[in-house]
Parts: structure tokens; sequence; C-alpha cells
């Protein structure tokens, strides 16, 4: 590997942890779409700073820009307050119009200077390496290296500091009000962070790039944990693999870093989303299946139990009056007789004592919801783990 | 003579993910009643209700209306929902709301038309909502949504009538104004079923009760199973009320 | 080119009306079916789908090989309509909140879509002018055969909307109770959320991906100040989006440089503002008024109480008294008894006030007075 090659793996990888962090309290608060509006709206804060210094190097440029983020955002809870329209409304309003008058700004001054808003979209890490950090005479590496490596420490300082105030905050406003954490606070650092984050990234990435990287390791961390804790790791460590895997796609293909990185988080995503134990696709469709038959099972028992007449125990009554298909049926009085729970005689179907008893304590568990007594069916059924 | 039966429902069972609501509910509704149907919190009360109009699907059960499947006999039955469970900052006026009610019997494609707009002003009349007929419906208390709601479904004139828990959070005109169109609605034959939450005025405004903990507890005329013994199977304390005999 | 040069054009420049028409009628259907989209509370829907339209763009130029706008625009529609499916589904099967779903699809469907974009930039037929138009609008590119489609497309979206139109209303208002009234709800909800997503779709060639939201929301939320009854708000949002798009293309037209998008995305705010700030039923200007309006009223009444309190204990209740011993009453101020006197609730000579006999009247009864007022407005 070369040296370039190197950093700008080096670069991508800091990119990714330093929007993990911040991505899974978006995502935990509701806020996802956020980092889509402020990564929009900075541009006419990134224009006036160059405006100012006529320096597309400027540290002033990131200020301003995390400066608009920040204005955004507050904007954003202006319009909210004033109850004229509803939340996802008001940032679908404020972004576009920032935006709007970013590149309004830009058109009007088009001599002064080339901001290709292509770039500011879509951002292309290819060429990160050659932008260096130049003190005096000696190179340093790369600028972005120096830039979202600050931003990533800081982050990472904050987050050790405010953990458990950001915990609190998160999942439970009120607490953290009462406890005296002010949660407005705790809000608009955690918005001014972002900001910064958004604005350092996507010199090197785009603004995709950095919605991407922020919303989607955190987004299949959720789905497989609801620990804070692991989910930071998990957020952490799908950014580390999504930005290596989708540099490597990127040289394989010959094609754009950045495109290539979200996709890899996407197919990442995906399998997260299918095959996750629990909440993910496939593990809630067999669940769902499995619990409707265990309640049509528990159901046709009930039923058992509550008519002793034998007309309304007649097999082929079953279909009638419980309005079930044919074969649904079948499938259910198989799962019974498996299980020892039920004798049919006759084609007339009878409760085993086994079968007595656990439907009693399965309508005491319904009925009461105190689980002590079923202990010993959780694992055979997924009814009573709810 | 007995009457005939309204609404049965046989075996009804419905769950949320791995929570049971309902199970095997067995119930017979007669033609005429003014029924409560009373409960603890998550009885699965408005489940009951919404699994009968066919909002939610059950896993087990079937529910007729006058011995025919609910789905042939919709024009028969009118729904009053909870309060809550609209956005009132919508853009529409209490007229209009009112208006819906005839959308059913129009079917798919027609426009309501003045037939239609008559049938909405007799019934905000007899709300006594009349004058609001142009009130935008965000401006409108508790009390005159509910009454909206409850013109909305006398529009549609059906024999049948669920109601969710159309006396949470209104004035004390406004319970009395419902209870009293509630009760001519009996008297003139329709039958009404009511998710009530407020056990002490059951005695006083039903004639019919129903007690729902996931199972039915106990159904029948207030006054043979109003009682002690019930109450207490249903909300699981021990519960003392006084019932006018 | 200024605007009498421009509307002279209009009339004589082919070109120039087309491409307004186009925008006209653009504007127009991002306004009727924005306000669906605002009403059910998929605002963001428009950001997201915009995003999402990208892979499908690329793909269909990929497969064909075709510029030709119509095969995109295909391609960007069934990219959009897979992108709202899994949302949805990810709602609705998983504890993700729609936020997260939105900003999932929205970046990941984009990114995978700058990644074929890369391929397309290395054909030696590619040509980027055609899919920049997408990412940042271009109005000015349209064409006769562009507009034709248009207005076919929104002809007959407006019919659906008319012929379905009460059963949309019931839909967005009280979606179980329109089940109970025996309505197919799944099938005009999948026709509701085509008409969007084609909107989004169509719209992305005048603002562009990332103003999208705006084209859908803007026209939309200024409309539903104006007026409480949903077929005023969608006309006035379709009114609100033509002449946003008209307008935004008419002034980036005379300029160098501009894109159109940008110019219709701030006319379409300037709608939004002047509508939040000045609207006669919801406006922000008209709460204040009714805000000071009531504080006043409100002092006037304790300043009035206040006055009858002293005044009462005199045999005679017209008795004058010293304006001095007012000065330390909160909320006195010489206004207030300027506007007391003018309602003839007291009389001022000098140095002193004393209290009519209206104005005596008027305190006994305030309490009662609010009575018999709220009686008339809460029934």
């Amino acid at each position: 590997m070369t040296i370039p090659q190197i950093e700008i793996q080096l670069i991508a990888v800091v990119v990714a942890i330093a929007c993990a962090i911040p991505g899974v309290f978006l995502v935990l608060r509701k806020m996802a779409l956020i980092s889509d509006a402020i990564s929009h709206s900075i541009l006419p804060g990134i224009v006036l700073g160059f405006f100012i210094t006529h320096d597309l190097n400027s540290p002033l440029l990131i200020l301003f820009a995390a400066l608009f983020g920040v204005i955004t955002v507050v904007l954003v809870e202006a319009i909210q307050k004033t109850g004229l329209v509803k939340e996802d409304t008001a940032i679908g309003l404020v972004f576009p119009i920032l935006f709007s008058i970013g590149v309004l700004l830009i058109a009007k001054n088009a001599n002064d200077v080339h901001l290709d808003i292509d770039a500011v979209l879509l951002g292309e890490l290819a060429f990160a390496p050659f932008d260096r950090f130049f003190v005096g005479e000696q190179d340093f590496g790369p600028k972005s290296l120096w830039v979202m490596g600050t931003i990533l420490i800081t982050t990472c300082v904050l987050l050790f500091l405010f953990f458990k105030e950001l915990k609190v905050s998160t999942f439970d406003a009120g607490l953290s009000s009462a406890l005296g954490f002010s949660p407005v606070l705790l809000h608009y650092g955690l918005m001014s962070v972002s900001s910064i984050t958004v604005v350092g990234a996507f010199d090197a990435v785009g603004a995709i790039l950095v919605v991407a990287l922020m919303i989607t390791p955190a987004a299949a961390a959720y789905l497989l944990t609801s620990n804070l804790k692991k989910m930071l790791f998990l957020s952490i460590f799908f950014g580390i693999i999504s930005a290596l895997g989708g540099y490597w796609l990127a040289h394989f293909l010959d094609a754009s870093i950045s495109g290539s990185i979200t996709t890899i988080l996407g197919v990442l995503f995906l399998i997260v989303y299918l095959s996750a134990p629990n909440k993910g696709l496939i593990s809630v469709i067999i669940m769902h299946k499995q619990q409707k038959r265990e309640v049509m099972l528990l159901t046709f028992l009930l039923h058992l139990n509550n008519h002793s007449d034998t007309t309304e125990r007649h097999i082929n009554h079953l279909n009638e009056h419980i309005n079930w298909h044919k074969l649904k049926s079948k499938r259910i009085l198989d799962l019974a007789l498996k299980n020892n729970l039920i004798l049919i005689d006759n084609e007339i179907v009878n409760l085993t004592e086994k079968g007595q008893e656990f439907t009693k304590l399965a309508i005491d568990y319904i009925i009461t919801n105190t689980d002590e007594k079923i202990e010993h069916m959780k694992d055979d059924f997924f009814l009573f783990r709810g | 003579m007995k009457n005939p039966i309204a609404v049965r429902v046989d075996d009804l069972t419905v769950a949320y993910n791995y929570k049971p609501v309902l199970w095997d509910i067995d119930l017979e509704i007669p033609e005429g009643v003014l029924m409560a149907i009373v409960g603890p919190n998550g009885a699965g009360k408005s489940t009951l209700i919404k699994s009968i109009l066919g909002i939610i699907k059950p896993i087990a059960g079937s529910i007729s209306i006058y011995d025919k499947p609910y789905k042939k006999q919709r024009e028969l039955v009118a729904y009053v929902p909870q309060k809550g469970s609209v956005d009132w900052d919508f853009p529409t006026t209490a007229q209009d709301v009112v208006l819906m009610g005839t959308y059913g019997d129009l079917g798919w494609i027609k426009r309501p038309g003045s037939k239609e707009k008559k049938l909405a002003l007799e019934a905000l009349e007899k709300v006594g909502m009349l004058a609001f007929k142009n009130r935008q419906i965000s401006q409108l208390s508790g009390g005159q949504q509910q009454r909206i709601f409850l013109a909305r479904a006398l529009v549609q004139n059906a024999s049948i009538y669920f109601m969710d828990e159309p006396f949470q959070g209104v004035d004390a005109s406004t319970e009395i104004a419902i209870i009293n169109i509630l009760k001519e609605l009996r008297k003139s034959g329709k039958t009404v079923v009511v998710v009530h939450h407020d056990l002490q005025t059951v005695p006083e405004y039903f004639d019919w009760v129903t007690f729902l903990n996931v199972k039915k507890i106990a159904t029948g005329p207030v006054k043979d199973i109003f009682n002690d013994d019930n109450l207490t199977k249903t909300y699981g304390i021990n519960y003392k009320v006084a019932i006018n005999k | 080119m200024n605007f009498s040069e421009y509307f002279s054009l209009l009339f004589s420049d082919y070109t120039l009306r087309t491409i307004s028409l186009g925008t006209a009628l653009l504007g127009a259907i991002c306004g009727m079916l924005g306000s669906f989209a605002v009403l059910r509370k998929q605002s963001l829907l428009g950001d997201a789908i915009s995003h999402a339209a990208l892979p499908g763009i690329a793909l269909a130029f990929l497969i064909t090989g075709a510029k030709d706008s119509n095969v995109l625009l295909l391609g960007a529609l069934v990219s959009g309509l897979i992108g709202t499916f899994w949302i949805r589904s990810m709602v609705t099967k998983t504890h993700l909140k729609s936020d997260t779903a939105l900003g999932l699809v929205l970046s990941l469907f984009f990114g995978f879509g700058m990644l074929l974009l890369t391929f397309i930039q290395k054909q030696p037929n590619a040509n980027q002018a055609g899919l920049d138009k997408y990412l940042f609008g271009q109005a000015a590119t349209l064409i006769e055969k562009d507009v034709q489609i248009l207005l076919l497309v929104t002809t007959a979206s407006l019919f659906i909307l008319l012929l379905f139109w009460k059963e949309f209303k019931i839909l967005l208002f009280d979606v179980e109770y329109a089940n109970t009234l025996g309505f197919n709800t799944k099938f005009l909800d999948i026709l509701i959320t085509f008409l969007i997503v084609l909107a989004i779709v169509l719209g992305l060639q005048t603002v562009g991906v990332v103003l999208m939201s705006a084209m859908l929301l803007a026209p939309a939320a200024a409309a539903r100040q104006w007026t409480n009854k949903l077929s005023v708000m969608v006309g006035l949002a379709a009114i609100f989006g033509a002449f946003s798009g008209v307008m935004g293309t008419a002034i980036s037209a005379s300029q160098n440089n501009l894109s159109t998008g940008p110019v219709i995305v701030l006319i379409a705010g300037c709608f939004v503002f002047i509508s939040f700030v000045f609207s006669h039923k919801r406006g922000l200007l008209l709460r204040e008024y009714k805000f000071r309006q009531n504080r006043r009223e409100l002092h006037h009444n304790k300043t009035l109480l206040f006055m009858y309190e002293i005044a009462k204990d005199h045999k005679n209740i017209e008795h004058p008294h010293a304006i001095k011993i007012l000065n330390n009453f909160y909320g006195f101020t010489v206004k207030t008894l300027k506007q007391l006197e003018t309602k003839e609730f007291i009389l001022i000579s000098g140095q002193n006030w004393s209290l009519t006999k209206k104005g005596y009247y008027q305190a006994t009864t305030m309490f009662m007075q609010n009575e018999i007022k709220n009686d008339n407005t809460t029934n």
C-alpha cells in the first residue's frame, strides 16, 4: 500500500468514528434527519466565511458553517413553537431555504470563487491526501486528518465527560431536568457537536456520506441492542468496517470512494435488518408465525375447556365455529397432539390431564400476568416470554 | 317476546405481539339495549369494538350482525371512535366532518348533495351544534368535538352504534346531552354499545353491561349482574358499590 | 432582461413559453400533492424520495443508454417507490422510528446512486448534464415533449383527485372510520402514495434533489394559513406552487449562472413567510395583536375594579378622587385612564377622576359578563 492509500483509509476511519458517536444519540432521540438538514444548510456559512477570508482552507469556514448548523436548529425550533406547522415540516422548509441562499450567494459572486457544488454534495476522499497541513515548511500530513482527528478527540472527551448526563437526557428528559442536568443545554451541545462534525467531515466525504455515516451504523446497532454502551461500540465497529470495505471496493471498481462506502453501509444494514436476532425482519416474521400458532393452540384448548358439549368439540366444528381454514386447524390439532395436550376419540377432541393443567395455568397467566407458575413453559412457548 | 340478537361474537381472540388482549370472547348483544363495556385499563375494551368492526384482525373468532357476517351488514352499524384518535388541526369544519357520515351510503365517487347536507344539519341540531357548523374543528372544545363525532354517526341512521369512551374528557352538559341522545336511540329500538370508563354512572345510564378483562367475565342486565362479585372478578380488588335498586 | 421584457417575450418566445408552462405545471402538481403529504405527516418523504430516485435514474441510463427524460423519470419513479415502501416496512416491522428510516433510505440509496454515477462518467457517450439536471434542477432544459407529458400527468392527477376527493378527505382525517364505512383504505393509501412519489419525481427537474422537500412543503404550508377548507388549501397550494415556479424561472433566466431551483425555493419561502406572519386566520401578527388586545383588556378591567373598590366605600360613588392615588397600582397607565374615559366609565376633571354610574355598573357585573360571554361561545 502506498502512503496516500493509507492516509485515505485513515481519514475514512476517523470520519466514520467521529460520525458514529453523535449519530447514536441522534437516532435515539429521533433526530436523525437533522443531520441531513445541517449538511445542506451549512452552505451559506461556508460561503460567508469564504467571502471574509478568501481562503478555502481557513478555519473560519468551519466555524461559520458550524454556526449555521446551530442556527438551523434554532430556526426549526422557533417555527415549531409557533404551532403553525408540524415539526417535520419545519425541518423540510428551513434547510432548503438556507441552502438556496448559499447557492445564490455563490452564483452572485461567481467570478470570485470556484466553489463546486458538486464537491460540496458528493465530496471525494480520493483528493484528500493532496490537501496538506503545513506548518512552515514541515508537512504534517493531510489537512482532513488533522481536522477530523481533532474533532474526534473532542467528541470522545465530551462523550466521556458527559456520558451519564447524555444517557439520562436521551432516555428520560424529565428525569434529567429533575436531576439538574439541563436537557436544553445537552440538546444544543449535541447539536453543536453534530454540526461541527458534519462540517469537518463533508469536506472530505461530502454531505450525503456524512448523513449515511451518522445514521446507518447507529440504526444497525439499534437493531442488535438497546444498551447505550454496546450501541456505541457496535456503531463504531460498523463504521470502521464500512470505511475500510468501501475503500477497497472503490479501489477494485475504480469508482467513487464516498459512493462505495455508502454502498457497503447499505449492504451491511440490509444484512443486519434481515438477520438480526429478535428484531431483524426474518426473526420477526418467524416469531410472529410461531406466536400466532401458539395463540391459536391456546385458543383451541380454552375452547375445549369452555365447552363440555361434544358437538362443540367435533373436529369439523373447529372450522366453522372458530373460523379457521382447514389447513390451519389440522396444524393446530397436530401441535396439540404432539404435546400430549389432547386426545382424539371418534372425531371428538378431549383435553388430557396435561392439557387441562396447561390451560388453567395459561388462563391464570393471561389474566393476572404473573408468571411464576409458567416458568417451565417459557422455553417452549414464545407467548410466555412476552 | 325475546329480542333478536343484534350482535353475536364467537370465540374472538386477539393478540398484539406477544400479549394476548382478548381471549375466546363469546358475547350476545340483544337488540335494543344500551350496553356498557367496562373493565380495567388494557382489558381489551377498545380492541373488542375494533375487532367487531374489522379494524383489527383477530386470530380467531367470528362476528355476525343479525345472523349475517359483519362485512355484509356494514350499513347497519355506526362507529364513534375515541376523540383522541384524529388530528383536530385538520382543515375542515364541523359540518364537513358530520357530512362524512353520509359517505358510506354514497359509496365510491358520488359526492354529497343537498339531501346529504340536510341530514348533516339535522344531526348537528340534534347534538346542539348547529350554530357551530362552519367552525374549524380545532377551535372546538373537547365536549363539542365529541358531539360532532356523535352527529357523524347519527347521520348514518344505523341500527347498531358502537362508541369508544364518549364521555371521556367532556363537560357535564355534554355528558348529559349525549346520554339523552343514547337513551332516545334505545327507545326507538336501536342497539347502543359503549366502552365506558366511569363505573359510578353505569347503573344510571345503562341497562346492560359487559365486564371484560381479556376474557369476558359476565354480561347481562345491569340489575342482575352489576354487583360486587363481578366487579371484584374484573378489577381484582374488593369493590363496593351502591346500586340504586 | 427585466420583467416587462420577460412578459413581452412570453408571448413571442416559444421556448420561454414552454418552460414557463412546464414550471407552472410542476409547481402546481407539487403544491397539490404536497398538501396531502403534509396532512399525512409525511413531510420529509419528499426529501427522502428525491434522494432515493438517484439510483433509479442512473440504472435507467445504464440499461437503456438513453438520455430520454422519460426513461430516466421512469427509473426515478421505480426507485422512489421502492424507497417509499421500504421506509414503511422498516417503520412497521422494526422498532426503528420514521426519521431513522427516512434518513437511511435517503443516504443509502443516494450513495449507491453516486457509485453508479461514477460508472456512467467513465462511459464514452455519457453526458453529465442530463444527470446534473436532477441534482440541481434546470427548468431551462424543458422541451415541448416534456411539457406535454407534464400536462398529461397533471391532468390525470387532477382527475383522480377530483374523482376520489371525498375518499381522500376521509382517509386523511380518520382512516379507521373510513374502514368501517366500507372503503378500501389500502387501495386509497397506495394511490395517494403513488401520486406523491410521482409529483416528487417530476418536480426534480425544476428544483433538483436537495431542494425537493421545500417544493413539496412550502406551497402547502403557506396555503394552510389562509383557509380551513381542504379544497381551498389544495387549490391555493397549487397556485402558490405554480407562481413560484414561473417567477423563479423568469428571474433565473434573466440572470447568468443561476439555476432555477434555488430561486423557485426562495420565492416559495417568501410565500411561507408572508403567510406565517400576515395570515388573517392564523398569522403571527394577528396572534400578537390579539395577545396585546387581551392584555390591554385585562389591565382595563383591573384598573376599573381598583377604582371601584375605592369608590364604593363612599356614600356618593361618583365622588372625585385624586389621580395620584392610582400611581402605585400595577398596570395603571395614563392611556388606560384615557381609554376608560372614552368608554364613559369614568370622568376626569383636572387632577381628579370619578367613577360614573356606567362604570360602577360595569364593575359590579364584570364577572357575570364573563359568564354571559362564555355562554354564547361554548353553548
